[in-house]
């Protein structure tokens, strides 16, 4: 059965027009799908509303903690990141110690070490008074966590610098240290940002198991909501999707950015 | 300066027995080198001869086994010599340029001026825009590193060293890494820079560059200087076998 040129091209337009069919981001389209049939539900179904005006007032507290534990747990993770590398093995083995500490304890349980154990201790030390609002021991112990995995972060990004840097850096005078502000992290923090970004995320939702702490972010305002009302559904249903939205949002704002770096 | 060895008041580089193990491997095995203000010696020798590592001994980027490199005089292996002081007069040009990839070409000549020598932005911008202008590019001041040709990245490398008016340039193999097209126009910058009465220590193949500029020749073999002289004289009755059989194969092979 011979088959004529035409025919055979027209099947391969076929089959590539069916390959960006489905090329085409259809979970997407899901996810939107969801959000905007929860908006509808939120406004149309007094029990979700009830659900959504009782979790919302903590939206302020779950951003605040996420950003500032973030910021915090760049400025550690930097700190054991070069701890790391550092030539000095005191500093490299006490950076060793803390990463390593935090990636073998359960992260549940090391926000509650750091809250009760931790802080106080910390506190003592310094010889001031442990804060009796938990939201600083929240943040505390999400950026002490984080900034474990953000040393393995920095000191990736910082390895992934050619030597040569490093070397015309010194070879025109700069101290190790300018170089490293001036020359290596400025490069590092570039190949660092889809990491970054992805470790914003993470922290986003980790976020929610500061609950444990009874800080009255979204998790926990959807925790005592539903306790007392046992609305657990209707909660459950619309804490997820808060959720869904926020990391969602953040990862296209992401996405936009470093396109838009790559295209500088 | 209580030296323990005589230098001359115009020998700005003396290298005094300088030994360098990395591990077990015994890169450099005694070397002895003196170069006077002015002067330009061309290092050749065969790959893994040691010759990069001597030259970053001279600039500390290498802390020799044993041995000693005074620079004007500065003992560099001294506990007490401020050693980024001491870079801010040996500039270095690597084979691979290292241009700082996140700044522009300007800023690449100058964020050193500023941060070491303290210059005003205004003095390292012009003395940065004089040393692009002496390299021959002054229009590319303000593009990334990454647009340019690998020649145009070298003759950066020797603006960017060449604005911290360095006493000194060391020049690791700079044309190594070049296309053939581009190796004049850097040799042609270097050939110009020696003639200005620049000291320069070169490691190079290229022994067009060496006859024309080089007031000294060194070959260099396994770790050790095995002859070393005028660069004509050497090149035409060259003392030793090994220099010989260099000469060969760097003529027969490019
Ligand atoms: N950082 C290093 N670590 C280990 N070995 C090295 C290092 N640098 C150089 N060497 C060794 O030292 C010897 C001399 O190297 P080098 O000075 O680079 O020679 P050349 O520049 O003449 O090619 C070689 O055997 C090389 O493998
Ligand atoms: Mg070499």
């Amino acid at each position: 059965m011979a088959v004529r040129p035409e025919q055979e091209q027209s099947v391969m337009d076929i089959w590539i027009e069916g390959r960006q069919w489905e090329r085409f981001p259809w979970w997407f389209v899901g996810i939107l799908g969801a959000i905007l049939f929860m908006i509808f539900k939120i406004v149309s179904d007094p029990q979700y509303t009830r659900a959504y005006n009782a979790i919302l007032p903590g939206l302020r507290l779950t951003l605040y903690i996420t950003v500032v534990a973030f910021l915090a747990a760049v400025a550690i993770g930097l700190i054991a990141g070069l701890g790391r590398i550092s030539q000095n093995f005191v500093l490299r083995n006490l950076a060793t110690l803390y990463i390593e500490f935090v990636r073998g304890v359960p992260t549940l349980v090391l926000i509650s070490t750091v809250a009760f154990v931790i802080v106080p201790g910390v506190a003592n030390l310094l010889g001031i008074q442990t804060p009796r609002d938990q939201t600083p021991r929240a943040i505390a112990a999400l950026a002490v966590i984080y900034g474990a995995f953000l040393a393995e972060v920095f000191r990736a990004g910082i390895e992934s610098i050619p030597p040569g840097q490093m070397e015309a850096a010194r070879s025109l005078g700069m101290t190790h240290f300018q170089a490293m502000i001036y020359i290596i992290l400025p490069q590092a923090i570039r190949n660092m940002l889809p990491a970054l970004g992805n470790d914003l995320i993470a922290m986003l939702k980790d976020s929610s198991l500061v609950s444990v702490l009874a800080v009255r972010e979204i998790t926990q305002e959807a925790r005592l909501y539903s306790g007392s009302t046992f609305r657990f559904s209707e909660t459950y249903l619309i804490l997820t999707l808060l959720y869904l939205i926020m990391t969602i949002i953040l990862s296209l704002l992401l996405q936009w950015y470093q396109r838009r770096l790559r295209n500088e | 300066m209580s030296n323990p060895i005589e230098i001359a008041p115009d020998e700005i580089i003396v290298v005094d027995e300088l030994r360098k193990f990395f591990g077990a491997v015994e890169a450099v095995k005694g070397v002895n080198l003196r170069v006077k203000r002015g002067e330009v010696v061309v290092v050749i020798g065969p790959s893994g001869s040691g010759k990069s590592t001597v030259l970053r001994c001279i600039n500390h980027l290498e802390v020799p086994t044993s041995g000693a490199v005074y620079l004007d005089g500065i003992h560099l292996e001294d506990r007490r010599t401020n050693i980024n002081q001491v870079r801010t007069e040996v500039g270095m040009v690597f084979q691979q340029f290292n241009l700082f990839q996140h700044l522009t070409v300007l800023d690449n000549v100058i964020v050193a001026q500023r941060l070491v020598r303290k210059r005003s932005n205004e003095e390292a911008r012009r003395i940065a825009m004089e040393q692009l202008t002496r390299v021959g590019i002054p229009e590319k001041a303000n593009v990334l590193p990454r647009q340019l040709s690998g020649g145009q990245q070298q003759r950066v490398a020797i603006a960017r060293a060449l604005a911290m008016t360095p006493k000194v340039m060391l020049f690791d193999e700079p044309t190594s890494a070049l296309d053939p097209e581009m190796i004049k126009e850097v040799l042609d910058v270097m050939l110009e820079l020696a003639q200005d009465g620049m000291t320069m220590v070169v490691v190079t193949h290229e022994m067009g560059f060496a006859r024309a500029a080089a007031s000294r020749l060194v070959f260099m073999d396994q770790g050790r200087i095995v002859e070393s002289g005028d660069p004509e004289e050497m090149y035409h009755k060259p003392q030793h076998q090994r220099t010989r059989d260099f000469f060969n194969k760097i003529l027969t092979h490019g």
